[in-house]
């Protein structure tokens, strides 16, 4: 990115110091190329989430069982088409155009998180969804609020505001299925058994194996390691499904003391780590019908985007010559 | 209210009810799958002020008819006939040009309907609801109408596809604006305007956004319709079979 001649460079000494004073990046603020190019992967990653992530829920707009699950569905897919929008912004904010990300979305380049790409097959995948992949989103996204880039951080604190009413609706379409008729229940617990284990890989690769961390950690792009973030979630979800009556489908789960030092926690079992780089390598079981859908409505749509860019071009030309 | 009159509203409600549901449902299909994010914000949100119309519609309605307990049993578990929504809305979405030119049309009709409704209603409630439903169609008109000028003024392809749109929704518009005798009776009640009423203003408007958008204005003559009388085209059934799926097959349970 091309920078202004009075820009003044800092080292990376003096940057580590900004950060370590809490002080905010700002666009315009000098920063190591590492540190920008962190924050426009991880923005991308989360504005394509974001707007893929529309696809397995829009899936059910049509089919909602009620006319209030339906609005708050059609609500829900709304917010995330907002939070894309406002992601890529942000994303831009740091130099590159949204055109740009969103050619590496659809070449497949860019990635965007694998639990999309599990299938919606019930009305109960919403519920789940809802409750408990929104749920591990916000474990992610609240620390990010105070993330130490500032249009990232200021985007995230309006986006957890939503994803957290997102995921208590998620968690009411699974208490209510749970305390429906016996069809219902079963819907809920199968569609917990499809969603836990996805869900817990969303914190991505355990500590050990994650090479991007320590940067974003000690730049405070990350506040948490992808374990302890995985931790939080395990301890708050398990009591919420004890206390609908549903099972989580880990027979390895059970209390241990010396979790979270000393205070307590859940202890789960292992996880499936070739089903994780499998389903991100592209071949988990919506990769393709995820990307060709978002193809298709690019590939289709290009017609009017054509007829926006004349227009507004005509528009212009109108205009000044009218001047 | 009297028996009679108490008919005549409940069917009157079920028509603009069901208008809403359906267009909502097929406006809601485009969730994911529009041209650009943008668009795929406002979709869903125009669905959503539809279908929004349509629950609280189906709820005045309810009041009305004992027969039905609740919004959802008429949104979703009545047969095919019993539906009385317009051809217009049920038609496939086809392109993006095509739903919006329909949204445009609708919306502008509805905007005026409303209008009317907020002056002339004599039942209470709806004529209270109208505030609210008259601003939200006033603003889904006019996103329309500009994609319909952009679209007919952006490339000769745009044109040649909104020129399209015009033919193929053509043969549905004359339903819009038939007067029937219920429509008489709802008007002589100083409940709903004739659709008739509406014509002039609508088409004022509709010929000045088309001619922007260099688009020939549609001849209406009444051709296809039915739908008001619960005659519905094919594809109906297919939109039905998604709607209803969940309360067909899990019968009497919460959600």
């Amino acid at each position: 990115m091309a920078r202004k001649q009075n820009e003044k460079i800092v080292s990376l000494e003096e940057f580590q110091e900004k950060i370590d004073r809490d002080e905010k990046i700002e666009p315009k603020d000098s920063m190591p190329e590492a540190y920008r190019k962190t924050l426009i992967r991880q923005i991308g990653q989360h504005a394509h989430s974001e707007v893929v992530g529309m696809l397995p829920e829009g899936n059910w707009i049509t089919r909602a069982p009620t006319l209030r699950r339906k609005l708050s569905l059609l609500a829900k897919v709304q917010d995330e088409a907002g939070h894309g929008l406002y992601l890529y912004c942000a994303a831009e904010t740091l130099g590159k155009s949204r055109m740009e990300m969103n050619q590496e979305l659809l070449s497949g380049k860019a990635k965007y998180s694998s639990i999309f790409n599990y299938p919606t097959p019930t009305w109960a995948d919403i519920g789940a969804i809802g409750w408990l992949v929104d749920g591990a989103a916000i474990m992610n996204q609240i620390p990010l609020c105070r993330c130490s880039y500032g249009p990232y951080a200021r985007a995230m604190i309006r986006i957890c505001k939503e994803e957290s009413f997102h995921q208590r609706q998620g968690y009411e379409i699974m208490l209510t299925l749970a305390k429906g008729t016996k069809a219902q229940k079963e819907m809920a617990q199968r569609a917990l058994n499809r969603w836990w284990w996805p869900s817990v890989m969303m914190f991505g690769p355990s500590d050990a194996d994650s090479p991007n961390t320590e940067n974003s950690v000690k730049w405070k792009i990350k506040r948490y390691t992808n374990d302890e973030l995985r931790q939080k979630f395990v301890d708050a979800i398990v009591p919420q499904a004890e206390k609908i009556g549903l099972t989580v489908p880990d027979k390895d789960l059970k209390w241990d003391k010396k979790r979270n030092n000393g205070q307590g926690g859940y202890a789960y079992g292992e996880i499936n780590w070739d089903e994780f780089w499998r389903v991100v390598r592209g071949d988990g079981p919506m990769n393709n019908e995820r990307i060709s859908a978002k193809q298709k409505a690019w590939n289709e749509g290009s017609w009017v985007r054509a007829a926006a860019h004349a227009h507004a071009l005509k528009k212009q030309t109108a205009l000044q010559a009218a001047e | 209210m009297k028996s009679n009159m108490a008919d005549m509203v409940f069917e009157g409600l079920l028509r603009i009810a069901d208008d809403n549901l359906i267009l909502g449902h097929r406006t809601s299909e485009w969730c994911g799958h529009a041209p650009t994010l943008e668009e795929d914000l406002a979709l869903p949100n125009i669905a959503l002020d539809l279908i929004g119309h349509a629950q609280t519609l189906y709820c005045l309605a309810c009041e009305i008819n004992s027969r039905y307990k609740n919004e959802d049993q008429l949104a979703f578990l009545r047969l095919e006939h019993e539906y009385k929504n317009l051809l217009l809305v049920e038609q496939e979405n086809g392109d993006f040009g095509n739903t919006v030119l329909r949204l445009f049309y609708f919306s502008t009709f509805m905007k005026y309907f409303w209008e009317r409704v907020k002056i002339e209603c004599c039942f209470t409630k709806l004529k209270e609801f109208s505030e609210k439903a008259f601003l939200e169609t006033s603003y889904h008109s006019r996103y329309a109408s500009q994609w319909v000028v952009t679209l007919g003024d952006g490339t000769d392809e745009s044109n040649l596809k909104m020129s399209n749109a015009i033919a193929n929704l053509e043969p549905f518009l004359g339903e819009l604006f038939n007067n029937d005798d219920f429509t008489e009776m709802c008007s002589q009640n100083d409940f709903l305007p004739e659709p008739t009423s509406i014509f002039d203003s609508w088409k004022n408007e509709v010929k000045a956004i088309l001619q922007k958008g260099n688009l020939d204005f549609p001849d209406i003559i009444l051709k296809k319709r039915g739908g008001r009388k619960g005659e519905h085209s094919e594809a109906f059934g297919y939109l039905l079979s998604d709607l209803q799926y969940m309360q067909r097959a899990y019968p009497n349970s919460s959600w």
